[in-house]
């Protein structure tokens, strides 16, 4: 008896597993299905909204205000990885989704794959509002396909080199502009005693941040399969250059977000932090004895005189699958993103970098920082959002991509392989993840 | 371990015990006792220093937490701390605190009457397909909550139930385990003659159940209720699941949302340890209050 009630239960379980799955597509069916009509609701209209934004119901009730007739009702969860993506494809298979929900950008493909997003481009105004947002964040709600557009970007985060100014001055070191300065500053770094940074071993989309810098792709889509190129040339210059630091010593290996990390940082033995605008708030808070020392410089470059930077998370407000009404879902979803007062408030609460082009011209963001010795630091983040490539794109199983190249990475840290072995066997892992979920692979 | 030791000291710690050995029925060598001890006090320091961390941790300022002691005492800031803390989104902590309190509190009290019901009618009523109701019943034991939770959603989003106070509440009614106990312990401490007697004075058979079996089952409904309230309190996988809510998180689920907000904001990691620490209290008062009767149950009922 037991025995049946388990594999009852099991077969249950992996039924709706299954089913998850099955609805799964290259990710290029029938362009514009959706999009062929969007016309307003008749009447009064109630949407729901999934965010974990802390604070982001302080938004959402300026539009309540302003929009009687459209009424969204916020709801809250942990955040994607955390157990929303995964409740949010739970609600599409029980046909009980949000209107709206918050993804991030490298979530986003897993849900246009598994047929989870409307298409709101038919929508008004919503593709003639391209030009409000910075540019990169566009192609990466359409994928590309015409007469489509599946989210309206929120937030970004452009990366930036975050380095302890008084202690590049009082050893005499210049701030690096090109990764070779950057080598060159970490050996002298290391002979005062300190780590230029901290090698993150499971950070993988910070990583991936700093590939996208130098024009690397993991995964390009051609409209009828993937294309996965984690040993891509740029790929395997960025894991052979931390390869050398970590060979040579010059990076620490501090689990991140711990509290040793922070202690490490507090206590000025690492110097540098590659990381984006919002982790201006993480120093501030971990490094609190380090208040007035810190300064924002643009990432190190490959060749002196360029000027590219790579983007470390940020997220989207999409219009779910099965939603009744997606004409103002979207309306809503463009305000929220684009209004000044909503953004405003997001970043009050929640502290998020808007994805709008004025969003950057924010008054919040037109002020120094004590933290940063007064430094107008976002003028140097928005100047590198700019910069970000846009061809870069996110595959549909970046949760398993991240797992498997964080294992390779700490294993390379502890001294077993290297970071490119780990880039290697994250590249056939992941082609066998994507088969395995029947989506089209080109070898 | 008296076999190891060496010789001079077991003679030696033959005759000093040997004083007291009318008091103490069993002989046990100093070193055994000596192990023994350290075994206890290294298992008590493993369980309490998490604890003791979180205690040290809550009473920290923001600043003091990443740059002092970790094990030990800074500027004393606990009640800012718990301020800060029922401040925070106009208290919503106190919000999930009560709705742990009432899925935990009203869920455990109504899952162990459900369990005792069941348990004391397949303990003393014969009737056809007992033992494979009770089999069935007790197989349930071996299927993992976290194994249900999937396959409930899709059940509760049919009737259109999910992201209420019913989508956690009714499968916390649930209880294999205490209906496997009950039965035992029914079995065991409910004699057929006392039941007979009840009957033969008018008793019903609900009466006889709430009055008489229910009195001599105690220890064992103790024992279900807290095993049942410390599963409904940790339970976290199924409010996450269900619920969208925030007003009806449970502490758990709560907790854990702020948790993943850190990266975002990280001065909410204060209000997560503060709120942790918190919300483990009416666990340990719990345990204190009811331990007693835990004991005698579980002795009683495992031996059987």
């Amino acid at each position: 008896m037991a025995i049946t009630t388990v594999a009852r239960a099991g077969a249950m379980a992996a039924l709706a597993a299954l089913a998850l799955t099955a609805c799964s597509t290259g990710g290029t069916d029938a362009p514009g299905a959706a999009g062929g009509d969007c016309a307003p609701s008749d009447g009064p209209v109630e949407l729901t909204f999934t965010s974990w934004l802390p604070g982001i119901d302080e938004a959402v009730a300026i539009w309540n205000d302003e929009n009687p007739d459209v009424q969204v009702t916020v709801q809250t969860g942990p955040n994607g990885n955390g157990g929303t993506y995964q409740n949010f494809f739970n609600q599409l298979e029980a046909g009980n989704a949000p209107d709206l929900g918050q993804i991030e950008f490298d979530a986003l493909p897993n849900f246009r794959v598994q047929d989870g997003l409307e298409n709101i481009a038919a929508c008004e105004g919503i593709v003639e509002a391209e030009s409000q947002f910075v540019d990169w964040t566009w192609s990466q709600v359409t994928f590309g396909e015409e007469d489509a557009v599946y989210a309206i970007p929120q937030d970004t985060g452009p990366m930036a080199l975050f380095y302890r100014a008084d202690l590049f001055e009082a050893a005499g070191i210049e701030i690096p502009e090109t990764w070779e300065d950057y080598r060159a500053a970490a050996a002298q770094i290391r002979e005062e005693g300190g780590y230029i940074n901290n090698f993150s071993q499971s950070d993988i989309n910070a990583f991936a941040g700093l590939v996208w810098q130098t024009g690397g792709e993991w995964f390009t889509n051609d409209g009828d399969a993937w294309e996965v190129s984690l040993t891509g040339d740029e790929s395997l210059q960025v894991a052979e250059y931390w390869q050398g630091m970590i060979e040579d010593d010059l990076v620490a290996k501090y689990p991140p977000w711990t509290d040793e990390w922070n202690a490490a940082y507090n206590s000025s033995e690492i110097w540098t932090w590659l990381s984006a605008v919002w982790g201006a708030n993480t120093i501030l808070s971990g490094a609190p004895d380090t208040a007035g020392n810190w300064a924002v410089a643009p990432m190190p470059q490959w060749e002196a005189g360029e000027s590219a930077a790579g983007n470390w998370g940020g997220s989207t407000t999409a219009v779910l699958k099965g939603s009744d009404h997606p004409y103002e879902a979207a309306q809503f979803a463009l305000w929220l993103n684009t209004d000044a007062d909503a953004l405003t408030a997001m970043n009050r609460t929640a502290q998020i970098y808007p994805a709008t082009v004025e969003g950057a011209d924010l008054p919040v963001f037109s002020e120094g920082v004590e933290f940063y010795g007064g430094q107008k630091i976002y003028e140097v983040f928005a100047a590198a959002g700019a910069e970000v490539d846009p061809d870069f794109t996110w595959g549909p199983t970046m949760t398993q991509v991240y797992n498997d190249v964080a294992d390779g990475f700490s294993g390379a840290l502890s001294g077993s392989g290297t970071l490119m072995d780990a880039l290697e066997s994250g590249q056939a892992s992941t082609i066998s993840a994507l088969e395995a979920a029947s989506i089209p692979v080109k070898e | 371990m008296t076999a190891t030791s060496p010789r001079p000291a077991k003679t030696e710690k033959a005759r000093r015990v040997g004083r007291d050995t009318a008091h103490s029925g069993i002989r046990e060598s100093a070193a055994s006792r000596t192990i023994a001890m350290a075994v206890m006090i290294v298992a008590t320091l493993y369980f309490l220093t998490p604890i003791w961390w979180l205690l040290v941790a809550s009473s920290k300022t923001r600043s003091d937490f990443t740059t002092t002691a970790p094990l030990w005492f800074a500027d004393f800031a606990l009640f800012d701390n718990i301020a800060a803390l029922f401040d925070y989104r106009n208290a919503v902590f106190l919000r999930w605190l009560g709705n742990s309190a009432l899925y935990a509190g009203v869920g455990a009290l109504l899952a162990t009457i459900i369990a005792a019901m069941a348990g004391y009618a397949i303990a003393k009523y014969s009737f056809r397909g007992r033992e494979l109701l009770f089999n069935i019943i007790l197989g349930g034991v071996l299927v993992p909550a976290t194994a249900l939770a999937l396959p409930l959603f899709l059940l509760f989003s049919q009737v259109g139930a999910t992201n209420t106070i019913w989508a956690v509440f009714l499968p916390s009614l649930v209880s294999p385990f205490g209906v496997y106990l009950s039965r035992i312990y029914a079995a065991a401490s409910v004699p057929d003659e006392i039941v007979e007697a009840a009957r033969i004075d008018g008793a019903g058979e609900v009466r006889t159940f709430f009055t008489v079996a229910t009195r001599l089952m105690a220890p064992a409904l103790v024992t279900i209720f807290l095993f049942q309230f410390v599963a409904i309190w940790n339970n976290f996988f199924l409010p996450l699941i269900m619920l969208r809510d925030e007003s009806l998180f449970p502490v758990t689920l709560g907790l854990y949302v702020w948790n993943t907000q850190v990266s975002q904001i990280p001065d909410i990691r204060a209000l997560v340890i503060v709120g942790s620490l918190l919300s483990i209290i009416p666990l340990i008062l719990t345990f204190l209050g009811l331990q007693r009767f835990w004991q005698s149950g579980l002795a009683s009922g495992g031996l059987k």
